[in-house]
């Protein structure tokens, strides 16, 4: 009986998943005039909250601009999106998802790790994908399908130690996160960068799921140095600032592009701390997109949760908003929705008028960027501050 | 003097996170006492203490939450021994185990699913955290209260544990599970007030742990949960003292390993920790001789 | 009951169904494009036979040796870094271990034995470090099962997950780095080109391990399982077979963390936690403790259904249902409820401690019909006993409040209720002559 029960049991799940493919299927095939854009990113894991405010931008943009011309024809772009987890052994069957639903390009993901897990797949499928904001170099350095959008951190680490060199800062602690491919990347650039410069370095890791920062904010000030660096997801992030209130830092807080986030300036607000990052975008840069997407999260009750409660922009959600554009750019220049055509239009491509600067990509398919804006937060009102452009040089 | 002031923020740190751990881990040891299972949803319950405190407090004045918080552990922990404990107890051993692992994966899910994968932010109870200087090191006022409050809480439950009648009873169903319900004693009510203990504590040590971590997210109970076991089993299983002091040595020794340089390997050590405990005293610092369960 | 097969057809039947699989999973994997939602079938297969491999490895140690060990991610953890550690090509080294200059080794295996004995030594190159995968693994858990498995039960557990964690935390140590490239992910590996090869692999191990299973040793093994006192009284020497069990089980974990590196393309150590190995835990749980059957089969259930069929619980429309519950996450509540419900309700699992057989599969064939006919009288007859055994326990508590009643009049109209016995040495005799 038991036995009889288990078999109906299997049967029944073999069902379903017929049903689902069916579904999928017919997804997939109804109508020719829907064009399907992947959003590969993660909206669970270490990486949820960053990958959840990405992801918002390409809807916002989505919402703006929910069609696209190719030749004659008006298709209705629908967004496929699907949870990598934050986790490189889910990317992959997240990252197959994708292809199988035969999407025409792919945007993500948040977080380098799991976009150079997922490269391969995209890669045997033929399948082109645009890079939001994962900046370290080895995601497009070998794939021909994957482009990006946004800086490096070759790029990033050196603006950061340059900064913190012209501002008299000469003994610099660095805290990545154990196997954390993105922090412990930037802090090595950035070291690298810093020592060239004739800097001093203490370099550490804390492991994940740690959330007690004390004894690094201690041994930071043990060490005596003159800045804290530490590139670590906003998580993390808001701990450490916490911390550093609690045990009076005594030093400004450095940071890169994953610190641009209202969960920061939440978490700094009211706090006698000094935090200074670069990213990609400074609000009030483009005046349209900014209060268009307030009014779009102010109507948006979910929308405004998955941006932490308030309508603060984050710099990847207008990264996310560029891409979508980019995408229906290279859509439009490979005049077909097939993927092979869009890989074909992409390297050429060059979009102007985006919120975060114009695109162009270079031979490694990366965007050639040449300035980051250095921000800094203000702690009394809770928003970020823009202080100056920075060059690499 | 150089010496102390260099290492003062760190076993500050090591005594105030020892003392979160220690509220954890008495309900470890006190369920492992009775129903010789290492409650993995324990953390969890947690967690769920301190993400329920964020939403409360919205709504509702901040002493009321707190109490709330504590109503909602003690619900959800003998809730979960009912749903998922209770049914299984004559079950081998390993299935009660997998059900506490599925609970644990399901709360963390439910919590995931809730939050949305963000970190949530504790309330802030400004008494608790604001910042307070001693010596060389400042630090948050929760470092100060948790050892204070953790050895009065320590010392009413083994009061309660030697002096009453449900505390016998305890200490009999610790002792030998079959006798004692042959000797009239009622074994569901022993260990429902078992897990109504070890949730409250639970829940009072999320509030001294949370006000210090701030960031709460789904995955915050499991670290915590799994060092208060590893406490727990340090000070002898089943013995409440021992806990303590098991939750004590693991804060401090963590604290300072990480203000050695070796922050890498600040949370293996716990677990070798524990492998050394239970290679060279498996019945801990406190443990009863007599009982089999290495 | 019908008539059971001779073992030739039975051989016959087996080897033209592997046969079957094997085909369609190649053709399936050539012939399906990319882009349809079938190439998923394909990507479940793979992962599913890798995760089936490492069920299997710890149904072998927690379902017939009796020992409940969590220390699975851990041992594929070493397994993946060490296939992947030996098989990065040369001149993508540089590359790789970017951070530490080009790394420690500066060769590959697939390269070596490729360069001199072309496609064969390709192949066998990636077998090599594979089984010196396993190898290493193994030496690992002989080392760790010393001091570790004279451990019982949940202690052993915390043990062995512990042991996971450390060695998690080892492989990205950053002073490691130069072999195990520290906290960054491990890449450009020799990686197969066709999902034939996990199923294969995967297929040999778990053979391997039904073998096993089925000879004195695994028959030692069950005899520890079921009861470890007399298992010693017979002449077993408890930690050898321990061991034995323990190493072998690692060694096939070992192969599946190489298989999964070589799925994933890429390693990093952080995703082999105490999750990853609850995981596979559950899968053994719905496959039903003690069967490796079960763990094939709740190894592709499981990966399907959380990674592929359920997907649609996330993005607000599965099934044709759309709601505001479906956001994402949902469908990881889904699934971990299903999982409680099969373990509260459903404990043995799909297969309990059965494994298929053409026989039982044919009696149940030739039952199916009558036991779907029987079905709503049995269902009905279930009810029915539930209704009468509620009716029963209200009647009783009827009776008993009645009775309570009763004596509490009785009482109160001063009536003796019982006779108390006299103290008298008739009764303290027997204490004393009793038996």
């Amino acid at each position: 009986m038991k036995k009889f029960l288990a078999l109906m049991l299997t049967l029944l799940l073999v069902m379903m998943s017929l049903a689902a493919c069916g579904g999928g299927g017919s997804d997939s095939g109804s109508g020719d005039n829907v064009i399907k854009i992947g959003v590969f990113e993660p909206a669970s894991g270490d990486n949820g909250a960053g990958g959840k405010q990405e992801t918002l931008g390409i809807q916002y943009a989505n919402f703006v601009q929910p069609t696209v011309t190719i030749g004659d024809t008006e298709y209705n772009v629908e967004l496929t999106i699907v949870d990598n987890e934050s986790d490189n052994s889910k990317a992959v069957t997240a990252a197959q998802n994708l292809v199988s639903q035969n999407v025409s390009i792919v945007l993500g993901s948040y977080g380098s790790a799991v976009s150079i897990a997922a490269a391969d797949v995209f890669a045997d499928a033929g399948m082109p994908a645009i890079g939001v904001t994962c900046t370290n170099p080895q995601v497009t350095a070998d794939c021909e399908q994957y482009f990006r959008i946004c800086f490096l951190d070759p790029f990033q680490g050196t603006v950061l130690a340059n900064y913190a060199w012209e501002n008299g800062m000469k003994k610099a602690y660095c805290l990545s996160k154990q196997g954390d491919d993105y922090s412990k990347g930037l802090v090595n650039y950035f070291i690298e960068a810093f020592k060239g410069l004739g800097g001093e370095v203490v370099e550490e890791q804390f492991p994940d799921k740690n959330s007690d920062f004390t004894s690094y904010v201690a041994n930071a000030k043990k060490n005596g140095c003159d800045v804290f660096f530490s590139p670590v997801s906003t998580e993390a992030a808001a701990l450490i600032i916490d911390q550093a209130e609690a045990q009076s830092l005594g030093m400004p807080i450095l940071a890169g592009d994953t610190w641009d986030s209202n969960v920061i300036t939440e978490a700094a607000k009211g706090k006698k701390v000094d935090i200074t990052v670069t990213t990609f975008y400074q609000e009030g840069g483009n005046a349209d997109f900014d209060s268009g997407i307030k009014k779009w999260m102010e109507e948006n009750s979910e929308a405004m949760t998955n941006n932490g409660g308030n309508t603060e922009i984050a710099a990847v959600t207008a990264m996310g908003y560029d891409a979508y554009f980019v995408a229906l750019e290279a859509l439009k220049a490979a005049g077909s929705k097939d993927a092979g055509d869009v890989l074909a239009a992409l390297p050429d491509l060059q979009v102007s008028g985006l919120v975060c600067g114009d695109v162009s990509f270079n031979e490694t398919g990366d965007a050639n960027k040449t300035e980051a804006f250095v921000k800094k937060c203000n702690t009394e009102s809770g928003t970020w501050e823009f202080v100056k452009k920075q060059a690499a040089e | 003097m150089g010496f102390i002031q260099t290492w003062l923020p760190y076993i500050l740190a090591g005594i105030a996170v020892g003392g979160q751990y220690a509220l954890i881990a008495i309900g470890y040891t006190m369920v492992y006492g009775i129903l010789r299972l290492i409650n993995f949803a324990h953390g969890d319950v947690f967690m769920w203490s301190g993400l329920i405190m964020v939403y409360l407090v919205t709504i509702l004045p901040l002493w009321l939450s707190v109490i709330l918080v504590i109503v909602f552990a003690i619900v959800l922990g003998t809730t979960i021994e009912k749903v998922a404990y209770r049914p299984l107890r004559s079950a081998p051993r390993m299935s009660i185990m997998i059900s506490a692992i599925g609970v644990s994966y399901l709360l963390q899910n439910f919590a995931l699913y809730i939050t949305g994968g963000l970190t949530k932010t504790y309330p802030t109870i400004s008494w608790l955290q604001r910042t307070v200087t001693i010596g060389s090191a400042s630090t948050k006022m929760v470092t100060l209260v948790t050892p204070v409050l953790t050895i009065v809480l320590v010392f009413l439950l083994v009061m309660l544990i030697k002096h009453t009648k449900i505390g016998m009873a305890m200490r009999a169903v610790s002792r030998d599970f079959e006798t004692s319900s042959l000797m009239g004693i009622d074994i569901d009510r022993v260990i429902t007030v078992t897990f109504v203990i070890g949730c409250a504590l639970a829940a009072i040590g999320s509030v001294l742990y949370f006000s210090n971590y701030t960031g709460i997210q789904p995955m915050s109970g499991a670290m915590p949960g799994l060092k208060a076991f590893v406490a727990a089993v340090f000070g002898g299983i089943g013995s409440v003292p021992g806990a303590v002091v098991g939750a004590f040595v693991i804060g401090i020794a963590e604290n300072l390993i990480k203000g050695v340089g070796w922050t890498n390997f600040s949370d293996a050590f716990t677990f070798v920790l524990l492998i050394i405990i239970l290679m060279v005293k498996p019945t801990g610092l406190f443990g009863e001789k007599n009982i089999d369960k290495v | 009951m019908g008539k059971t097969l001779n073992s030739k057809t039975k051989a016959v039947l087996s080897v033209a169904c592997i046969a079957l699989f094997l085909v369609l999973v190649y053709i399936g994997d050539n012939l399906i494009p990319a882009s349809s939602s079938w190439k998923m079938l394909i990507t479940v297969v793979e992962k599913g036979s890798i995760f089936a491999l490492v069920a299997a490895s710890m149904n072998l140690l927690n379902g017939f040796t009796g020992l409940f060990s969590l220390g699975q991610a851990g041992f594929m953890l070493i397994g993946a870094y060490t296939y992947a550690i030996f098989t990065i090509p040369g001149k993508s080294h540089e590359a790789v271990y970017q951070y530490f200059e080009g790394g420690l080794i500066q060769w590959s295996v697939v390269e070596i034995l490729e360069g001199k004995l072309g496609v064969f030594g390709h192949y066998l190159g990636m077998f090599i470090p594979m089984i010196g995968a396993g190898l290493i693994v193994a030496a690992v858990a002989a080392l760790i099962g010393i001091p570790v498995l004279r451990l019982k039960s949940d202690y052993l557990a915390i043990a062995t997950l512990g042991f996971a964690e450390i060695l998690r935390a080892f492989f990205q140590w950053n002073s490691l780095g130069p072999i195990t490239n520290g906290s960054n992910v491990l890449r450009k590996y020799t990686t197969y080109g066709n999902a034939i090869f996990p199923v294969v692999v995967a297929g040999i191990c778990i053979a391997i391990i039904v073998l096993l299973i089925n000879s004195t040793y695994g028959r030692a093994f069950r005899a520890i399982r079921d009861d470890e006192i007399a298992a010693e009284a017979m002449g077993i020497n408890l930690f050898k077979h321990k061991e034995l069990s323990f190493v072998i089980s690692s060694f096939f974990a070992g192969i599946s963390g190489a298989l999964l590196a070589m799925f994933q393309t890429t390693i990093n150590a952080m995703p082999f936690n105490t999750v990853m190995t609850y995981e596979i835990l559950l899968i053994v749980v719905i496959g039903g403790i003690g069967s490796i059957t079960g763990s094939i089969i709740g190894a592709f259930l499981f990966i399907a259904t959380s990674e592929w069929w359920l997907r649609g619980l996330d993005s607000g429309k599965w099934l044709g249902i759309t709601s505001n519950l479906m956001r994402p996450g949902f469908r990881k509540v889904v699934f971990a409820i299903i999982i409680m419900l099969i373990v509260l309700f459903y404990a043995q699992g799909i297969m309990g401690d059965r494994e298929f057989s053409w026989d039982g599969f044919i009696r149940w064939w030739k039952n199916l019909p009558a036991n779907i006919k029987a079905w709503p009288a049995k269902r009905k007859a279930k009810a029915e006993s539930k209704k009468e055994a509620r009716a029963r326990k209200a009647a009783a508590k009827a009776k008993a409040k009645e009775d309570k009643a009763a004596g509490e009049t009785r009482r109160a109209s001063g009536e003796a209720l019982y006779t108390p016995l006299p103290v008298s040495d008739e009764v303290m005799v027997f204490g004393k002559e009793g038996k």
